[in-house]
């Protein structure tokens, strides 16, 4: 299959690999920042290939995850009225809220849809005038130019019954955040590809230099992960700390500016809460105020909603790399992909759920790794 | 009757009540279990059901019989390569194989909205037929219901079959041994994503077809071949993985996998790349897993591939001691990765 198979190619995962291994000297540790570079490590097993003393902790790049629970319950109450269409993409049905979620809406009656694009939304409230029809935005930058011009054309064509229940977070102020922190045990990043081909990485720059941290923007195959990491680490061994970028294919410094035009134009800068890791300063979007009648929130006066956060989820910890998801008591016992404490535990891109879904669970005493299959 | 293993049927844990019926429940993963052993089990106990087969295999007389029965709800009623009529046959006689035995006859129960299409239902019935004739099976009853008008979602199909074991022949999802093979019988997938592309109107620039088929003959052929064939089963919901999983657990073996040897077509690949699936994952209609002793592998796949709807198989791993339980994959990179049965619903309504 072409535009996969070369970058699944054995032999140079193999080259790259064995490269690494020549080039570290002393133990490093690298974040990767999206759940979906995390999900690809645990799924081709590449954390196998690398030397000891290299580690990689995973990063929050999980738009679901870091959802605040208030938006989920949020989302729970607009999805629960008679007259809502609730559209949302798959992962964000089962995030468990205060008391419920998504998809047990969906069971007890609510009209709750699984869409792949904004643009399906804004079919459906073409197609259902006498419905209201919400699409939970949730994403980093990479999703915000379809969602901003699902905004934009319903503002356009004048739908009435169209809104967007706004979460999105950005990706350089968490960054930021992260290694602001008094015990940071990062050393180098590796920045997501996906967000970066929308953005570029010119916003990265000051943070590789302010924190003197190597921040090389990678891909997400195989061999563009063993390749970032490298640049990682000879950064590292050399005392660079510069922004690198391992994934010219897709991204190039200055982002795509019609996917940003689309940005600039819908959605403005705000403050933002990470769920698990805190309030961080103008690291979401919201609408901007001549988009506020398409505003979810605005639009459906749900109040009242109490937030009653799970004591036992440690996802906050997990989600700055400071716990592994197996090293959590509840992992793969109160916490499975079926009865999930938090959100880490469902997504797609969550690291728990990259854990449980690729065995990792059992890992400890498994004598597979060892000994091969061959 | 969808079926599962493990080790949970000594200690059912009582379901949380005031739960509801999602769809996960029946998506043939890790909450459908949980419904079989909580609930369906402790009410029926007996020690035909308490096996968790694709079928039951039962005496009379000197005859052991199989029998199963199976619905069919997939969404699109029509799909490329197949539809409800076609696959309600392909289904049953499927799991009635899968016992080792030759379908002889079966019953069909149809649930028709009003409103539905007379030409539509003729569609269903023709295709039906013709299942049956080209398997050899016959139907021997039915029955009809109609609902009101959106009180169901245009037809439901269920059928069960009956089967004679063949003699000498013994397989069951706890009989995988160290040393044996495992085969599949062609590329995984075809028929969870066809059915997928069509509801959804995803165009993947290909003609994917379901794979939806009888595994009859290759099965028949392999058996002749192999009659100490230990472990036949069809991954349908949850895909080869959870099938296998399944099977290491019921065996309390090992079971090791090449990801290079497992057959999977590109448009399937591409398709799970963009969607997010994994081929592994993917419901197959028309295809069967063995698991054989080691010595007799290459009897196997060649008994298989003589057959039509066996050519594409391949030996794809190996049953070991260590590791009681587990299904592990060898990657193409040469790393390995823990395969699990499903959890939650990957693909809905797509049988």
């Amino acid at each position: 299959m072409r535009h996969v198979d070369e970058y699944r190619d054995p032999e140079a995962v193999r080259a790259v690999a064995d490269r690494i291994r020549e080039t570290v000297t002393r133990p490093w540790t690298l974040m990767e920042v999206c759940g979906g570079q995390t999900h690809s490590i645990l799924k081709f097993g590449l954390d196998e290939l690398l030397p000891a003393g290299l580690s990689l902790v995973h990063g929050p790049g999980c738009p679901v995850c870091v959802t605040p629970l208030e938006m989920i319950d949020r989302a729970v109450a607009i999805a629960s009225r008679p007259d809502v269409i609730f559209c949302s993409f798959g992962d964000m049905l089962r995030v468990p809220g205060s008391h419920t979620d998504l998809l047990k809406v969906k069971a007890g009656g609510g009209d709750v849809r699984i869409v792949y694009s904004p643009l399906d939304a804004l079919r459906l409230a073409r197609e259902n005038p006498g419905r209201k029809v919400v699409f939970f935005a949730v994403g980093f930058e990479t999703t915000a130019p379809a969602n901003a011009m699902a905004v934009s054309r319903a503002a356009k064509e004048g739908l009435e019954n169209f809104s967007v229940l706004v979460a999105h977070v950005l990706v350089p102020p968490a960054l930021e955040a992260l290694l602001s922190s008094e015990d940071v045990r990062i050393q180098g990043l590796l920045a997501p590809g996906h967000v970066c081909a929308v953005t570029g990485y010119r916003d990265y720059e000051p943070v590789a230099e302010r924190h003197g941290v190597p921040i090389v923007v990678t891909g997400f195959e195989p061999l563009d992960l063993l390749e970032g990491a490298l640049a990682a680490v000879t950064q590292l061994e050399s005392g660079q700390a510069r922004v690198e970028n391992r994934y010219p294919r897709a991204v190039v410094r200055e982002g795509n500016p019609a996917a940003l035009r689309m940005i600039d134009d819908v959605f403005v800068v705000s403050d933002r809460s990470w769920r698990g890791v805190g309030e961080i300063p103008r690291s979401g979007y919201t609408l901007a105020p001549k988009y506020s009648r398409l505003d979810a929130a605005e639009v459906f006066d749900v109040g009242g909603i109490e937030v009653n956060e799970p004591e036992e989820c440690q996802s906050g910890l997990v989600l700055q790399g400071r716990l592994r998801p197996s090293e959590c008591p509840e992992f793969g016992t109160r916490c499975t992909p079926e009865h999930p404490l938090g959100a880490t535990m469902v997504s797609t891109e969550g690291a728990c759920a990259a854990y449980f879904h690729y065995g990792r669970a059992r890992q400890d005493g498994s004598s597979a790794r060892a000994e091969g299959t061959g | 009757m969808t079926r599962r293993v493990d080790g949970l049927l000594s200690c059912p844990t009582p379901l949380d009540h005031g739960d509801i019926v999602q769809l996960a429940h029946g998506g043939g993963g890790t909450l459908t279990s949980r419904l079989i052993d909580r609930l369906f089990v402790p009410a029926f106990r007996n020690p035909h059901l308490d096996s968790l087969g694709d079928g039951a295999v039962v005496t009379v007389g000197d005859t052991r019989l199989a029998f199963t029965t199976d619905s069919f709800v997939v969404k699109p009623v029509f799909f490329p390569g197949g539809d409800i009529g076609s696959l309600s046959v392909h289904g049953t006689v499927n799991d009635l194989a899968m016992c080792g035995a030759e379908p002889l006859y079966l019953s069909a129960g149809l649930v028709i909205e009003e409103g539905f299409l007379m030409s539509d239902l003729e569609r269903v019935v023709a295709a039906m037929a013709e299942a049956c004739g080209h398997v050899g099976v016959t139907l021997v009853t039915g029955d009809t219901k109609v609902v009101d008008r959106g009180k169901g979602d245009g037809i439901y199909v269920n059928t069960s079959g009956v089967g004679r074991v063949r003699e000498g022949v013994s397989v069951g999802p706890a009989r995988a041994a160290a040393g044996d093979a495992v085969l599949v019988s062609g590329p995984v997938g075809d028929h969870g994503i066809a059915v997928m592309a069509a509801r959804e109107g995803i165009d993947l620039e290909t003609e994917l077809v379901s794979d939806s088929a009888p595994v009859v003959a290759p099965v028949g052929a392999l058996l002749e071949a192999v009659p100490e064939t230990h472990v036949l089963r069809d991954p349908t919901r949850g895909g080869l993985a959870t099938a296998l999983s399944e099977v290491a657990v019921a065996s309390k073996v090992g079971i090791r996998l090449e990801e290079a040897h497992i057959p999977v077509r590109d448009e399937v690949r591409g398709a799970c790349e963009l969607l997010g699936f994994d081929p592994l994952y993917v419901a197959c209609e028309g295809r069967f897993l063995a698991v054989v002793p080691g010595e007799q592998a290459e009897e196997a796949l060649l008994a298989v591939r003589s057959q039509p709807g066996g050519e594409g198989a391949r030996l794809i791993g190996r049953v070991v001691a260590e590791d009681p339980g587990r299904l592990v994959l060898r990657t193409r990179i040469g790393s390995h990765r823990l395969l699990e049965r499903l959890s939650g619903e990957q693909l809905p309504r797509i049988c």
